[in-house]
């Protein structure tokens, strides 16, 4: 490898792009070329120095109302209660019309619950980001969440911390995922915040195996564990959540 | 332009049966909660490109109509680099259109890398404060901006920034490289220059 391709390369090696062989191959040029060595050093310095620093920009509120006006909607929410009412009919619509084709019956209304269930967990999740609700016990102590849950919820979900292994604990709160109490754990992966949402399995009775999917652009992993249904959802990359995922089930274990 | 658009929106509703209503309603819904909360991700693009308030507000505005307009086209996945996408272009278009010439170097005219000219110590950037940071992001050359922006400012993938850009992944890992070279490079002038003052 060339010192000029060393120089481009490297930049995908700090960004975490490139696979395995030819992360290997930078790494050994770097290794015997002390001014590619330099150049690397540096440059991780001034992306931990960008990284660092916040140059984001805040949209002005007025353009926000603006923005929110133009689109169809009152700006003040559909209350809860018509618009699922609104969905479940125009979901039973659709249910009949395939019960009627396909005669499975028991399939067709799972997946129209597990549907709402979804739209509920992605709601959720927004409501989370947009309303500053994120939290109700603000805390990365994993000792401090935990019993915040006691007496609010029939469950006591495991809050592992994941600081180390690149997840951190930012706190939980009580939400409502098909009108049923349940728990929100929330963490974050860099400037991404994941939402898990814990309940008793017959609580969130989804048909099993799902395991990772997308909607609306954000990635979703489910899983069940000793009774407990879990429901993770963030908008970090499927590999990502799954990895969360893992880790999160590995943690828990530990923990008990 | 607005009240065009909501009257001829207005004629198609007449027109449409109960469950159309429903279906509009529902996608606006969607599009709502899908794409409002990357609003100031999408600002934060546009003042970068623009390097103007007014004009950013402008351009955001009509990214999330023209989004919402085209709401159906868009299937799944991550809704960013669609909406960044949609930003870029508006931005690009609005800044042809007042005569503007964003002039691109040619990429492999720049360097990879400025060897300080002082001792090693010296190499060491200082810290700087936000204002001058983003001011330096701002008068890199568009294609730099706008790529160093995403990668750094907004945390997308090399794939989504192709995606964005429309280019192949290599090139933008090439201009991300040499977007930190030219940074790198005006840090260093700024610290020759005007030492603790800036």
């Amino acid at each position: 490898m060339t010192c000029e391709e060393a120089r481009v390369l490297l930049h995908a090696l700090i960004d975490g792009e490139l696979d395995a062989g030819h992360a290997r191959e930078v790494e050994n040029h770097i290794a015997n070329c002390p001014e590619c060595a330099s150049a690397l050093a540096h440059y991780q310095e001034l992306r931990q120095t960008l990284r660092s620093a916040n140059l984001r920009y805040a949209a002005p509120d007025a353009l926000r109302s603006r923005i929110e006006a133009a689109i169809p909607v009152p700006a003040t929410r559909v209350p809860m209660q018509t618009r699922r009412s609104l969905l479940q009919g125009f979901a039973l619509g659709t249910a009949m019309s395939a019960i009627a084709a396909t005669g499975i019956v028991f399939f067709v209304v799972r997946s129209v619950q597990d549907e709402r269930i979804l739209g509920d967990v992605v709601s959720a999740h927004l409501r989370s980001l947009q309303a500053e609700h994120l939290t109700d016990v603000l805390s990365t102590d994993q000792h401090t969440v935990k019993p915040w849950f006691n007496g609010k919820l029939p469950v006591a979900p495991p809050v592992p911390d994941l600081t180390t292994q690149g997840f951190t604990l930012l706190g939980g709160r009580l939400d409502y995922i098909d009108g049923k109490p349940v728990a929100a754990l929330v963490y974050r992966r860099r400037v991404h915040i994941i939402n898990l949402f814990v309940a008793a399995s017959q609580n969130l009775d989804r048909a099993p195996g799902r395991g990772g999917e997308m909607i609306q652009g954000f990635s979703v992993q489910e899983w069940t564990d000793q009774g407990l249904r879990f429901i993770a959802i963030s908008d970090i990359g499927a590999d990502e959540l799954q990895e969360f995922r893992r880790k999160f089930e590995a943690a828990a274990v530990s923990s008990n | 332009m607005i009240l065009a658009g909501r009257r001829r929106s207005d004629r198609m509703r007449d027109t449409r049966a109960m469950k159309g209503d429903v279906h509009d309603a529902e996608r606006a819904r969607r599009f709502r909660d899908a794409a409002l909360p990357h609003l100031d991700e999408i600002y934060t693009l546009a003042r970068y490109l623009l390097r103007n308030t007014a004009d950013a507000d402008d351009a955001v505005q009509e990214c999330y109509l023209r989004a919402l307009k085209h709401f159906d086209t868009f299937r799944g996945g991550a809704i960013r680099p669609w909406l960044f996408a949609i930003v870029r272009n508006v931005c690009r278009s609005n800044y042809a259109r007042r005569g503007f010439s964003d002039e691109e170097p040619s990429e492999a005219a720049l360097p990879l890398w400025v060897e300080a000219q002082e001792t090693p110590e010296a190499q060491v950037l200082r810290q700087r404060d936000e204002e001058s940071i983003r001011k330096m992001v701002s008068e890199l050359p568009g294609q730099f901006r706008e790529a160093i922006v995403l990668r750094e400012v907004n945390d997308l993938s090399y794939q989504e920034i192709a995606e964005v850009v429309g280019t192949p992944v290599g090139t933008v890992m090439s201009r991300l490289a040499r977007a930190r070279a030219m940074l790198r490079a005006a840090w260093l002038a700024a610290e020759k220059e005007g030492g603790d003052d800036l």
